[in-house]
């Protein structure tokens, strides 16, 4: 009976993402490939000191990427220091420097890694104007990058690829405001708060006292979710009844997260004239999807372990009313998503359990991933496999009429590095200076044994694929946590936007090449096979070891 | 234009738009969606409060505990899960335990719930359902099964005087079941219980 929910509870949810698919693919498509600016838009223009009919080159688009982004690290981080002038603060401190910078480094990066509690930290002025607009802004600049690298692959003979300012601006006003808008409607309907109340204290039924909180939450709910960002409000994130109700909001919040990054491929096949190449990419990011929600589901139904077994079941940091798959699906969507928002406690799920979001991570957001980032991503694993099959057959590689020469390979190559680097060298510096070790293991790791591993590699993860959800028990709010996983997810976030802005730039430029009999077709499900296995890895396998370290040893000894 | 002229221009552009995105984003956005809020949904929008004779005893939305100054349950009333946001229940520091699988003060934690639920409800250990083991994600979960809240009928109803089938009445009218009949889990509203619960003396 219950397996019979879960798929009739996951079919609703993919048949609303079916449906989504092509109006929305299209709709973006239209948004990132019309002439005409909106009124506001202009005006908009005007006031920045922007000329929305100008291109940009590769080096001028990253250049507009990282000022924004840099102007929005010092914004939050000045909001955070100077709370206590601001407005409906709570009467709460200035958050002090290493946390400021570590979350401003995680808002602006899309990542919404939270080393602190919100509701003891962050007054409404601070989750507003500062976090919920990065919310908006960096899920913004990861769909412009991808729409820039779709360019780069659709032109020909073009030195540039965009206007980011447009694509920035035309990315927030047409498809994250009204959406979010929308979306938050819903969840108030559903029962999430938004008002600026702050703590209430009543008198309970059995004659005790609560402080009730209150908070613009249903407004950020939205966009945190949309814009697969995952900051919560609270610090039960999701889990929280004021964010998450009900079970029914509980599914919405999975579409919000799901319905951008799975719409993307329509809106890249529509831009480079062929709808199957599209299909083709959303056929990879549906089966990972597919394959890891169930391997998930299936571990915490069978709550192996031993809490779990002496329970009954793997409901340690679940809710009564998601029960084990809304949390499961949850779980899947916010880490397969690089929202990393939480409605369960991944902490505490079985050892092999919880090892599913971290493999999700590991994958490199790829599947479907973050807003933009995602496609970005899975295009640069279609140029490695591509590859792969042209060192098979002795071929020249390309990718929809595009060489891929020695410089798209090395930058490709480079992008994929990235991640990995950072997450081993950030787990393996934790445990190797001594110094550090002793604070991470006295101070940051909350369980013994290898599940305090699993914890250090879990948030390194996390920040450097941008993801932002925890192994929650892990105090990270320590001066080497706060930089080093600052650090993670700036590096994380701005390395790789370098070299897809530099691919798209090379791509660009590239005339096309006309398809031959020795052309690999990209869009069979031959090269969706292949796509598979290229991503598989390069990039999961390579955390093989570390993870006979953490999650396997708890889970199989 | 020299590279730093370019700069200097990008990050104006840069500043320009980050204050008008603000105040679009930061400022009017949310205060739209507040303003939405509490003209068409108030009750929702302020918490879902539920009160007994004009005052607020709580929110729907928020478990709370029943318990007396020394922490101990009080027997007249349904229990909640167990919970790890402060000294339980507590609404401005939400939190699940994050305790692993194996780790041992999780494994103790359970053990002594369930000797300590058997005993209090006069069952056998065996018939302890999981979600009285268990501490939720939130801390706050405002729901139990419907095992857990029949477990608890006979002990409630030998404190309050009440015949049993009266109570367990109550407790079968307060069921909940799946939103739309297939998402998420059958549950009983604790404080929505104890409300309905309360109301029987008069």
């Amino acid at each position: 009976m219950d397996v019979l929910t879960a798929v009739i509870q996951f079919g609703t949810l993919a048949l609303i993402l079916a449906l989504l698919y092509r109006p929305l693919g299209e709709y973006m498509a239209r948004i990132f490939t019309s002439r005409k600016d909106l009124k506001i838009e202009r005006g908009f223009y005007r006031l920045i000191g922007v000329d929305s009919s100008t291109e940009q080159s590769w080096q001028s688009y990253l250049r507009g990427v990282l000022w924004f982004s840099g102007v929005g690290l010092i914004f939050v981080y000045l909001l955070q220091r100077l709370q206590t002038v601001l407005p409906y603060s709570l009467g709460l401190p200035a958050v002090p420097e290493g946390l400021s910078f570590n979350t401003a480094a995680s808002f602006v990066g899309n990542t919404n890694w939270q080393s602190y509690s919100p509701e003891l930290t962050m007054g409404y002025t601070v989750q507003i104007a500062g976090l919920a607009v990065q919310n908006f802004v960096s899920a913004a600049v990861g769909i412009a990058v991808a729409i820039a690298l779709v360019r780069g692959i659709a032109r020909s003979r073009s030195g540039t690829i965009g206007n980011f300012w447009v694509d920035l601006t035309r990315g927030t006003l047409r498809l994250l405001l009204p959406i979010s808008a929308l979306g938050a409607i819903i969840l108030m309907a559903g029962g999430v708060i938004q008002n600026f109340n702050g703590f209430t204290e009543i008198s309970t039924l059995s004659g005790g006292t609560q402080n009730l909180p209150g908070g613009p939450v249903a407004s950020q709910e939205a966009i945190k979710n949309l814009g697969t960002n995952g900051g919560g409000f609270f610090n039960a994130n999701a889990a929280h009844p004021f964010e998450n109700p009900t079970a029914w909001t509980s599914l919405f919040q999975n579409v919000l997260m799901l319905m951008i990054p799975f719409a993307l491929p329509r809106t890249f096949g529509r831009m480079v004239g062929d709808k199957r190449q599209g299909y083709a990419i959303l056929a990879v990011m549906a089966t990972f999807y597919v394959a890891s929600l169930v391997i998930l589901s299936s571990l915490e139904r069978a709550g192996r372990g031993t809490a779990p077994e002496l329970a009954g079941a793997a409901l340690e940091g679940k809710e009564q009313r998601f029960g084990i798959f809304g949390s499961t699906l949850f779980g899947s969507t916010s880490t397969l998503t690089s929202t990393g928002a939480v409605n369960s406690m991944h902490d505490s799920y079985t050892a092999l359990g919880g090892m599913m979001p971290m493999l999700n991570m590991m994958l490199g957001e790829v599947a479907p991933g973050g807003v933009g980032s995602g496609l970005y991503g899975l295009l640069i694993l279609a140029i490695i496999a591509v590859f792969v099959a042209g060192l098979l057959v002795g071929r020249t590689p390309e990718y929809l009429g595009k060489k891929i020469g020695p410089t798209q390979i090395k930058l490709a190559s480079l992008y994929i590095l990235v991640m990995p680097t950072l997450v081993l060298v950030g787990t393996a510096l934790s445990f190797a200076i001594p110094g550090i070790r002793d604070d991470v293991t006295s101070t940051s790791i909350w369980n013994p044994g290898n599940h305090g591993l699993s914890e250090v590699l879990y948030a390194f993860t996390s920040a450097a694929n941008n993801n932002g959800s925890a192994f929650a028990g892990l105090t990270a709010n320590t001066p080497w946590l706060n930089t080093t996983l600052g650090l993670a997810i700036l590096l994380g976030r701005f390395i790789p936007i370098v070299f897809v802005l530099a691919l798209a730039g090379s791509l660009a430029a590239q005339d096309k090449v006309p398809a031959t009999a020795g052309t690999m077709p990209t869009h069979r499900p031959l090269f969706v096979g292949l796509l598979i296995g290229v991503t598989l890895i390069v990039t999961a396998l390579t955390f093989f070891p570390v993870l006979t370290l953490g999650p396997l040893a708890e889970g199989l000894l | 234009m020299s590279a730093s002229r370019t700069n200097l221009r990008s990050a104006g552009v840069a500043l320009r738009s980050m204050l008008v995105l603000t105040a679009v984003l930061g400022v009017g956005y949310p205060l739209v969606i507040t303003g939405i809020g509490q003209l068409a949904l108030p009750g929702q929008a302020n918490g879902t409060t539920v009160s007994v004779d004009g005052e607020t005893v709580g929110s729907a939305l928020i478990g709370q505990s029943f318990v007396d100054t020394e922490g101990n349950p009080l027997p007249e009333w349904f229990q909640p899960r167990p919970s790890a946001a402060g000294d339980g229940y507590d609404a401005g520091a939400s939190s699940g335990s994050n305790l692993g699988p194996e780790n041992p003060d999780l494994i103790a934690a359970i053990e002594e719930r369930r000797t300590q639920v058997a005993e209090f409800n006069e069952v056998e250990e065996t018939e302890v359902p999981s979600d009285a083991l268990t501490a939720s994600s939130s801390g706050l979960d405002p729901h139990i099964s419907p095992e857990y809240a029949l477990l608890q009928v006979t002990r409630v109803a030998a404190e309050r005087g009440l015949p049993e089938n009266q109570v367990r009445s109550v407790v079968e009218a307060n069921i909940q079941g799946r939103d739309i009949g297939f998402l998420g889990e059958t549950t009983v509203n604790v404080l929505r219980l104890n409300v309905a619960l309360d109301a029987l003396k008069g």
